[in-house]
């Protein structure tokens, strides 16, 4: 269970920190009217198409002890980045991006234009405009996004694998455990935990298609709905 | 406080606006907007056909576009001087703006939709001056009622208060009352003028329809294809057009093609023959010289129909023509007259059956001259 526990310690960090960092870049990229946008959006959609373990690849030279990130964490911390918590975390986020920020970019470009125009003759800047307006409206598609991060990151197996390594306790989360109860051929073991993911992902997407499914969702939506 | 501080500095003040504005990139249609004009307190109707680049005007005003050139200032205060490279963005240029749809904010209650403009005043003030608002027009029932769930007309009212809610140096209405009834049009128009009683800011008002000018107009700017074709007092505007697209607009049914015969400068006037006829019209005098092809527009309200040749009457178009069809639109009878043209003649139900007028009926058309209208394309 000390896998599980670490798991959801981790998908959560990880659902926070992209909304904290998922917001504002979905409200740029909602907003801009720059040429450039689509390569922004590439970028950010990169793990969708990336296989895990060339995106995990790149982040463990990235924060290894020769890394540039790596380099600077040991400056600052005394240990690398590498094969820590902090360092999944900056991994699963990378890898969840897309996650996160395509259905708060959706939920953002659905208000009505018309409501930004209104606030703005009306005396509200940009930050006002946000909260009073924009975000309040995109409710649904904020929670969208906090659910598919953290069930992205709760299954994610191949950069844990690769930034991570499997330390009990420290990096070894759910998925890393199932693998390796099913390398030893203990299946009771694999199948507990395995049992215990799907339905707490099945939890979790219940949810989210219970509060809206007009937000990012994979089945076609009825209209009037 | 808000709605004091209006009365001292705004009143007299005066929105001059000076804008080249040109859309022509990325496959939309091109437009061009080109304008001059000045307007002082009081309403201003803005009047022209669709597409004509009134909203785009008003956006321009507003500050939810930006012109390449431009020069807007409100009484001594410069909103956009593009030669200066200055920009007021809109958030600052104290200007109420009502779009064609009320775009309330849904979330919010009435009373928050209404009070949103007035975040750097108090909670005191801010609920005074919205309940007085909300009680001018009549919502002040709905103050708690989500803005989502209210009816067009009353968002509409609740938009207005909204909008005047700030003390705006200046307001610009986008057909406001589109698609509402005529009752709550012609209440929801009181109520902006009794707050323009007191608050004495230009007013820009978008339409095109007639009856709203009749009610409101106090001036008049007809624009069309990004330009304006006239201004001055509404009746000399909207009773002579100076395009065909216009006089459309301004509610002109008949639309003739003639050739100048003669121009009879002593007496004001004019002979034209109808295209491909010998139907001849006697027109007041314009800028035309014998044998041009001038536009003419006439309202199918200004012509009368008489079943025999009238005679000792001071019109001097009287024309002998056919019906080609009668069709009864409420309380008008549209009526095809063939008479070297086709004319629309409206008369009322009432005459249709006292003069038994019926299709084949051989009548005379009566039209005034100066019910000619000569008009550009």
């Amino acid at each position: 269970m000390e896998a599980l526990w670490l798991s959801l310690r981790l998908a959560l960090c990880v659902a926070a920190i992209l909304l904290l960092l998922g917001m504002p870049l979905a409200y740029w990229l909602s907003q801009t009217r720059w040429r450039g946008k689509f390569l922004i959006e590439s970028v950010v959609a990169l793990p969708l198409v990336l296989p895990p373990t060339v995106l995990g690849f790149y982040v463990l030279l990235a924060t290894g002890a020769n890394g540039p990130l790596g380099k600077l964490w040991l400056a600052w911390f005394g240990h690398t980045l590498a094969f820590t918590f902090t360092g999944l975390i900056v991994a699963s986020a990378l890898y969840s991006l897309p996650f996160a920020v395509q259905p708060l970019v959706a939920a953002f470009e659905s208000v009505d234009g018309r409501l930004l125009d209104a606030a703005a003759v009306l005396g509200a800047g940009r930050l006002r405009t946000f909260f009073k307006i924009i975000l309040p409206l995109s409710i649904p598609g904020v929670i969208t996004a906090a659910v598919l991060s953290f069930a992205h990151t709760l299954g994610e197996f191949g950069v844990v694998l690769m930034v991570g390594g499997n330390i009990p306790g420290v990096t070894r989360t759910v998925s890393i455990d199932i693998y390796d109860h099913v390398q030893s051929l203990d299946y009771g073991a694999a199948n507990r935990m395995a049992i215990a993911l799907l339905l707490i992902s099945f939890a979790v997407l219940s949810t989210i298609y219970a509060v809206n499914r007009r937000v990012w969702s994979p089945w076609p939506v009825k209209h009037g709905e | 406080m808000a709605s004091e501080r209006i009365t001292d500095d705004v009143e007299g003040s005066e929105l001059a606006a000076r804008i080249r504005f040109d859309r022509s990139n990325r496959g939309r249609q091109e437009f061009h907007l080109d304008v001059d004009f000045q307007v002082g307190p009081g309403i201003t109707i803005l009047f022209g056909p669709s597409g004509a680049g009134k909203s785009t005007l008003l956006d321009c005003i507003a500050g939810l576009l930006r012109p390449a050139e431009a020069r807007i200032a409100l009484g001594d205060k410069v909103l956009h001087d593009s030669g200066a490279g200055s920009f007021l963005p809109p958030q600052y240029r104290q200007i109420a703006y009502l779009f064609q749809s009320p775009a309330l904010f849904p979330h919010m209650t009435v009373e928050e939709n209404a009070g949103f403009g007035l975040q750097q005043a108090n909670d005191g003030d801010r609920k005074r001056v919205v309940h007085h608002l909300l009680e001018m027009f009549r919502v002040a029932h709905l103050a708690h009622s989500k803005a989502g769930r209210i009816s067009g007309g009353e968002a509409q009212r609740v938009a207005l208060a909204r909008a005047l809610a700030p003390a705006p140096r200046a307001v610009l209405l986008d057909e406001p009352l589109k698609g509402l009834d005529a009752e709550l049009k012609s209440s929801i128009v009181d109520d902006l003028r009794a707050w323009n009683r007191v608050n004495r800011a230009p007013i820009l008002y978008v339409t095109h329809q007639r009856d709203e000018v009749d009610a409101l107009g106090e001036r008049v700017i007809a624009l069309d294809r990004g330009r304006i074709a006239s201004e001055g007092l509404p009746q000399n505007v909207l009773d002579a057009p100076r395009t065909k697209r216009l006089a459309r607009a301004a509610g002109f049914e008949n639309y003739l093609t003639a050739i100048v015969q003669e121009v009879r400068e002593a007496d004001g006037v004019m002979r034209a023959r109808l295209a491909e006829s010998q139907t001849e019209l006697e027109l007041p005098l314009g800028y035309a010289t014998v044998g041009t092809r001038v536009q003419v527009a006439i309202r199918a309200g200004d012509i009368l129909l008489a079943t025999q040749r009238p005679a000792g009457l001071s019109a001097r178009n009287i024309l002998e023509g056919t019906i080609e069809s009668v069709e009864v639109r409420g309380a008008t009878a549209v009526c095809r007259v063939s008479a070297g043209a086709v004319f629309l003649v409206h008369v009322t139900p009432g005459a249709l059956r006292a003069l038994e007028i019926e299709s084949g009926k051989r009548v005379w058309l009566v039209i005034k001259t100066h019910s000619c209208q000569l008009v550009g394309e």
